[in-house]
């Protein structure tokens, strides 16, 4: 999502495409998907040697991004992510890395190997039957001699059965604290959930008197609030940047198929119906990508208006994209519904990402509630006559 | 009088350092106005354009007026950034919003574009001292969005122009000084080919002027009847038989402004009360439904897209001025502006509920009076329609719409059935 201008930005950014390219073509996500697997691991490894998990992490934990701003690299690997739907755990992964980062103490280890691609780790933050609140947790952590325990179910939990640890969200003496838990500890029971997407697998976690050692809090109690405020922003931003890079994509090859495919000797791209649906799709992708740079922006620079910024973002693009993909099956025509043509593959991944972390409706609400606090309607700049 | 400062000549002023400069003089020139509850500024009516002429007059004299246009014809010749900083330090202080468009935003943009040296040395600095008001005269009552098709005739009779015809929607042309006016000087070549753009003084004899009041009550908006208006060569805006090419940029320029994306523009805010961005949280308070999910979450999706609309003025400007977006993405801004207008305006109906369409005291009958109005955002300044034709053709490059006129004789082109 930055504005591609340093050189070495310009390398890693062709560096990170032809890797997606050559290493994460759609036919490989549909290969993936017959196989019932959700990535490689030595994939990821791959994908890390090349910087992906070192851009949020600050070079004295072993980390560094390319132009100086992690989250703007980050982002702009996640929009180029969209352009072939990649799979692997890139937002779980920097989800979990957002918070360690800001409280590193005692997890300096578990930075290292994430860093590494060696290891896979997820955000535990949702709960059964209920939407996105996450500081509403009903798991426990209770105080132990040693440490804490455990108690309690997450889901919807973004590669959960690969993942190697889980950043939970409990509640511990009526504040909500994170933890690190490794999955293979005892009392950690994993069931595998289906999504839309062909390849992103989610789980259901259970947590039966799962015993963990002191060290395992992430950040002070009172830290925990920003902590996940932090996490839920990466999370955010990333889906937004990869859904422009789907956009980008999705309406790219639809706009050529308006000038290809001909209807009564002309292209349908000239039948002025269509021209001002692919007028909208222009419309509304420009602004996607607008508000999501500028959401980018704001949670690059940690500003205080980062949470505004990405709940308009994400509410938006969320809103948009799902029927802008949907606009681009009903430009293609009954191909458009095949197995065999690649749209679903997109419209899965922007179908998923509308209602994780928020849907639009959620985010609406957030946009409300923080004008009531803020500055009314002088917020967001202009007049509406 | 107002104190006057002057851009130092040694060193370029950064941006922070016009803006601290501007800070301190509009603390000291400037009427302070509460933002929530600006002075009422309707296009309608005479005092308010005085008011304004007196304001840019301030702004003048303090060296702060016309900050993107060129030093050489009145203004300060910098990027849109200082613009900026000043938009931002001038909030809060009584601007003359009303001369932005089209006065500055079209009209002295178009003439910096296409008018002659002497054009631009009166008429930009005479808008930029506030002594001048501009309009445009295009639209006619025979047709709307086939602009190009204007059947006001300018004859040539000795050395003079003699104009007849008539032109409408032309926004407080009552107030003006001068309008840029297209009409046709050749009738045997297609319809592009046979216009002349002409500045007309608009207090000249000749020129009759009626007011339109639209739904909404407004009379801002005017129609001039030209009978044997007599012009010389002066008036003439570029070239004969090119006033195709001058309208072009002020539709151009117009397409900007219209969405907010124009550097021309000094001030930003509200024009007056009518025209301030809806208060959902005192609206929701007032109708008893701030603790109302569905309501809040309806007022939310209209302030995510007030966002997001400004979010994307600022990148589609950007996007033009660095080359990554085509100049007709302009218009991008403009269809966006109609799309925010309808949901802000159809969601605070919703909100508003009954105490919209009945006067039950609550002053919110407003907000169902301005709904009757909507569409106005969706046709002023270009529909909608021909905005999402110029995205299709000049933005993507589908082939474009057909046209009955093209290649033919104006003269020989089918015309409305009278």
């Amino acid at each position: 999502m930055s504005e591609v201008a340093n050189p070495e930005v310009l390398l890693f950014a062709s560096t990170t495409q032809s890797f997606l390219e050559k290493e994460a073509p759609l036919s490989r996500l549909r290969e993936l998907h017959a196989a019932g697997t959700s990535f490689k691991a030595d994939w990821w490894r791959r994908a890390a040697e090349l910087g992906w998990t070192s851009l949020l992490v600050p070079e004295e934990l072993g980390g560094g991004s390319v132009s100086g701003d992690g989250v703007q690299d980050l982002a702009l690997v996640a929009e180029l992510a969209g352009k072939t739907v990649a799979p692997g755990p890139l937002h779980p992964v920097s989800t979990v890395l957002a918070g360690l980062v800001e409280a590193p103490e005692n997890h300096e280890e578990t930075i290292e190997s994430l860093v590494s691609g060696e290891l896979v780790a997820s955000w535990a933050v949702y709960e059964p039957g209920k939407s996105w609140s996450p500081l509403d947790a009903t798991v426990i952590a209770t105080p132990t001699a040693t440490g804490f325990r455990i108690d309690g179910v997450k889901d919807r939990v973004e590669a959960g059965a690969e993942s190697g640890i889980l950043l939970v969200v409990a509640r511990c003496d009526d504040a909500v604290r994170q933890f690190l838990v490794p999955t293979d500890a005892t009392g950690v029971r994993i069931e595998p959930q289906r999504s839309v997407d062909l390849v992103k697998s989610y789980a259901r976690v259970h947590f039966d008197g799962v015993e963990v050692d002191a060290s395992a809090a992430v950040g002070s109690a009172e830290q925990t609030a920003e902590l996940i405020a932090r996490q839920s922003q990466i999370a955010q931003v990333l889906q937004c940047a990869e859904v422009v890079g789907i956009l980008d994509t999705v309406l790219g090859f639809t706009i050529q198929w308006g000038f290809d495919r001909h209807s009564f000797g002309r292209p349908i791209g000239s039948y002025q119906a269509l021209k001002h649906k692919y007028a909208d799709l222009k419309i509304w992708f420009e602004a996607c990508r607008a508000t999501t740079r500028a959401a980018v922006a704001e949670v690059a620079a940690h500003s205080p208006g980062a949470e505004m910024a990405v709940s308009v973002a994400k509410s938006c693009v969320g809103e948009r994209a799902p029927g802008m993909v949907q606009d681009c099956v009903q430009l293609h025509g009954g191909i458009g519904v095949t197995w065999e043509h690649d749209l679903h593959l997109y419209l899965r991944r922007v179908t998923l990402y509308r209602s994780m972390f928020g849907t639009p409706e959620d985010h609406n609400l957030r946009v409300y509630d923080l004008t009531k606090l803020g500055p009314r309607a002088s917020w967001g700049l202009e007049s509406a006559s | 009088m107002t104190e006057t400062t002057s851009v130092p000549t040694e060193t370029a002023e950064s941006v922070d350092e016009f803006a601290a400069r501007a800070r301190a003089w509009l603390g000291s020139n400037m009427p302070r106005i509460d933002v929530d509850n600006p002075p009422e500024a309707d296009r309608g009516e005479d005092a308010p354009w005085q008011r304004a002429r007196e304001l840019q007059k301030k702004l003048y004299e303090g060296g702060f007026a016309g900050i993107c246009f060129p030093l050489e014809y009145g203004g300060l010749g910098l990027p849109i950034a200082y613009q900026k900083a000043f938009d931002n330090e001038a909030r809060g202080y009584e601007m003359p919003m009303i001369l932005n468009t089209p006065t500055f935003t079209i009209c002295a943009a178009t003439i910096l574009d296409t008018g002659s040296e002497d054009q631009k040395r009166q008429h930009i600095s005479a808008a930029l001292r506030g002594d001048e008001v501009l309009v445009q005269l295009l639209s006619e009552p025979s047709g709307g969005s086939d602009l190009a098709g204007v059947i006001t005739r300018a004859d040539r009779v000795g050395d003079k122009w003699v104009i007849n015809g008539a032109k409408t929607w032309s926004t407080s042309a009552f107030a003006a000084d001068y309008g840029l006016m297209l009409a046709r000087t050749n009738w045997d070549v297609p319809k592009h080919e046979g216009l002349t753009m002409f500045m007309v003084p608009i207090n000249s004899p000749g020129i009759t002027l009626r007011r339109i009041k639209q739904v909404n009550g407004s009379e801002e908006f005017c129609e001039e009847f030209f009978d044997n208006l007599e012009l010389g060569d002066d008036a003439v805006v570029g070239e004969v038989s090119e006033g195709w090419h001058v309208a072009s940029r002020q539709l151009y320029h117009e397409r900007r402004a219209v969405g907010g994306g124009s550097e021309f523009a000094s001030g930003i805010g509200a024009e007056g009360k009518t025209d301030m961005p809806i208060d959902y949280v005192e609206l929701l308070e007032k109708t008893g439904q701030a603790d109302n999910e569905r309501a809040r979450e309806l007022a939310g999706r209209a302030l995510v897209h007030r966002a997001v609309r400004e979010q994307l003025i600022d990148h589609v400007y950007h996007g033009v001025l660095d080359g990554s977006l085509p100049p007709a993405a302009g218009s991008i801004i403009r269809v966006m502006h109609a799309e925010i207008h309808h949901l802000e305006f159809d969601t605070v109906l919703a909100l508003a509920g009954s105490s919209g369409v009945v006067d039950v005291g609550d002053d919110l009958l407003r907000y169902g009076e301005r709904y009757l109005s909507r569409q106005s955002a969706a046709l002023g300044g270009g529909t909608t329609e021909i905005a999402r034709n110029i995205i299709g053709e000049r933005v993507l490059g589908f082939p474009r719409e057909h046209a009955a006129d093209r290649g033919v004789p104006f003269n020989q082109v089918k015309r409305n059935k009278s």
